[in-house]
């Protein structure tokens, strides 16, 4: 599904250039849960938005679902995103004027989806997460699980091949990240990809595999025993 | 169809909404110039039409013609000699100049504009006294205020009538008293009244004590034989009344062997000279007011642009969501020019309304234009237009900057957390 060669990344910080990826080799699967763990500055959030083609990378290969991810112009990496990726924010970033249904709605809308079938899919996404009743309510009006789930649904509502998730548990306490992340665990057995960049152990092994980013390179990459999140909540 | 999206519109509504003061702030810039600019126009266009008004009657296009003295000898002639047009000018001027629409001929009791003592009842009046084809009508209209004015039967049959003005009836007759068909008397001869007329207050060529009497009657009381005193003339439209007047003189000079270079000796008026002044005045008048206009309203509109930059600043969160969910950046610009057109379109039409209204105020209270002229003021539907869409393309092209700026907002920015 995703397979990444040699990947290099640098930022230029006035005069000196900071080499954030150092050569990233990597493959994901169709169907896997990976978490892409590191301290801050190993790397994992330029990683993620690479794969999220919110950013270029300076060399190297990102092939993503047979198609190859270079030299994208703005246009095309938003019909990509919007084809391709679903993405779900630490800070939620759901739209404060739109209520859950029409933040879900929203990727259909840029996929030019009519609008009656935007509003069927966006209830029945908000369904699988639970939160069909809540459709008609604004963010501002609800928890910090109840908008990362939002979120989720918002992220799947396109059918994207992946799902890319930057510390989706980083604002949430520690029983509404194992609510979010029995959630994605579910989301995942039914054979959606699903990549998380994240700091915290616990979390980190509740995916499959663990791949451990420091210093721009890839130290470990080990596939792991699922701690199923199912039993805290 | 894009234009006919729903949630389009409803996005952008939403976001104005969310901010309504600032838009209504953002608004008052773009209404306030509108009325400026629709107020400066309306009163152009009335002083415009007040200046029409002041016109109306009189034949724009046309002059007038009489006879001077010489005022250099030529073929044995001595300077200082009068001249004296006979009646058959007239025909030969027609004859040979096409453009002439209407001419008519005039003559004067006493030679020097001056006044003949009119008698009724042991009553007096010193008034000018015209001979007049029923013609002169068609180019200094008079306003009848009783009876009718000169009429062809009374050419033809040389009736001894008259028609006077109301400064005359004024002097000899009683107020209310009944003036047609009672007779004056004028160098012995005596005229029934036919009608009174009001002199224009505007424009006026005659006097106001004046009594107009059929030119062929003129000749056979007062034994004028084919002299003619001087031309009223009104010209094709579209033809310039100094060519037509450089015709008429050459014609007399060669008929009345008068030098070429006399400018004296034939005297002229061209009234199409003072309507095109004022004409010209008020096209000035109106095109200033437009160019005062259109840059109030670029002022008012670049206030749009400033408000919509600090809006895209404040929503970079929002639109870089948007961005990662897939909005290309043409649907996020197209958004952006929207709003700027439809705050400024909507803000046009408010200060439209109000000015217009301002407008109709202010013609009930003077557009009268009885001691001023200024007649029904009000923008027309042309230069609405103009100014309408004028104003919206301003505001696409104003709306790209902060669209633009919106735009270059890359996602990754936008999400990056504090």
């Amino acid at each position: 599904m995703i397979e990444i060669k040699d990947l290099h990344k640098s930022y230029r910080m006035g005069s000196n250039s900071l080499h954030v990826l150092k050569g990233i080799n990597f493959k994901v699967e169709e169907g896997e849960l990976v978490a892409i763990m590191g301290s801050s500055g190993s790397g994992k959030s330029t990683l993620l938005n690479i794969l999220g083609m919110l950013d270029g990378a300076d060399s190297g290969d990102y092939i993503l679902d047979n198609v190859p991810i270079k030299n994208l112009s703005e246009t095309k990496a938003a019909q990509y995103r919007n084809k391709f990726l679903g993405f779900i924010f630490q800070s939620f970033n759901l739209i404060n004027y739109k209520s859950a249904a029409e933040n879900v709605a929203l990727p259909l809308y840029y996929q030019k989806v009519p609008r009656k079938e935007r509003q069927e899919k966006a209830l029945q996404y908000l369904e699988r997460v639970g939160l069909k009743p809540w459709a008609d309510h604004l963010p501002s009006e609800l928890s910090g699980g109840q908008k990362q789930r939002v979120a989720i649904a918002r992220a799947m509502a396109a059918e994207p091949k992946v799902l890319l998730a930057d510390e989706p548990t980083g604002a949430l306490d520690s029983k509404t990240s194992y609510e979010v992340m029995d959630l994605i665990q579910k989301i995942n057995d039914e054979g959606n990809t699903i990549l998380i960049v994240t700091h915290e152990e616990d979390i980190a092994h509740m995916c499959k595999r663990i791949v451990h980013l420091k210093d721009g390179v890839i130290v470990e990459d080990k596939k792991i025993e699922q701690v199923r999140a199912e039993q805290y909540v | 169809m894009w234009l006919l999206d729903k949630d389009m519109w409803f996005e952008i509504f939403h976001t104005m909404g969310k901010n309504m003061f600032r838009t209504f702030l953002t608004m008052l810039g773009v209404i306030f110039a509108m009325i400026i600019l629709v107020l400066l126009l309306g009163g152009a266009n009335g002083l415009s039409n007040g200046f029409n008004k002041v016109f109306a009657g009189t034949s724009s296009n046309s002059l007038f013609v009489w006879g001077q003295s010489t005022s250099e000898p030529y073929k044995g002639f001595e300077r200082g000699r009068r001249i004296r047009y006979k009646l058959e000018d007239a025909d030969i001027l027609k004859r040979q100049i096409p453009e002439i629409e209407v001419l008519a001929p005039r003559i004067e009791l006493s030679d020097h504009r001056g006044t003949i003592t009119v008698y009724r009842n042991g009553q007096t009046s010193g008034s000018s006294v015209y001979g007049d084809y029923p013609e002169i009508d068609q180019i200094t209209k008079k306003k009848l205020v009783e009876g009718r004015f000169l009429n062809q039967s009374d050419i033809d049959e040389s009736k001894k009538v008259c028609v006077i003005g109301e400064e005359t009836y004024k002097l000899l007759f009683e107020k209310g008293e009944e003036a047609i068909g009672e007779s004056i008397r004028i160098n012995g001869v005596y005229f029934t009244v036919v009608g009174i007329y009001k002199p224009n207050n505007n424009i006026n060529i005659d006097g106001e004590n004046a009594v107009f009497i059929p030119f062929t009657t003129f000749q056979k009381a007062f034994n004028s034989g084919d002299r003619m005193g001087w031309m009223a003339i009104a010209v094709e439209q579209n033809t310039p009344v100094p060519l037509i007047e450089k015709q008429i003189k050459d014609i007399l000079k060669a008929k009345y062997d008068i030098h070429p270079d006399d400018e004296r000796a034939i005297g002229s008026f061209d009234m199409s000279r003072i309507f095109n002044s004022v004409t010209g005045f008020t096209l000035v008048l109106q095109g200033f007011s437009f160019f005062i206009g259109i840059f109030t309203l670029l002022a008012g509109v670049i206030a749009i642009s400033n408000i919509l930059l600090i809006t895209v600043k404040e929503r970079t969160k929002e639109i870089g969501v948007r961005r990662a969910l897939g909005a290309t950046p043409k649907v996020v610009k197209r958004q952006i020019i929207l709003e700027a057109i439809i705050i400024t379109a909507f803000a046009g039409l408010v200060g439209f309304a109000i000015s217009v209204g301002f407008l109709a105020i202010m013609d009930h209270l003077w557009g009268s234009g009885e001691e001023f002229p200024f007649v029904k003021p009000m923008i027309s539907i042309p230069q609405f237009i103009f100014s309408f869409v004028l104003m919206v393309g301003l505001s696409v092209l104003i709306g790209l900057l902060p669209a633009n700026r919106a735009v270059k907002i890359r996602p990754i920015e936008a999400l990056r957390e504090e």
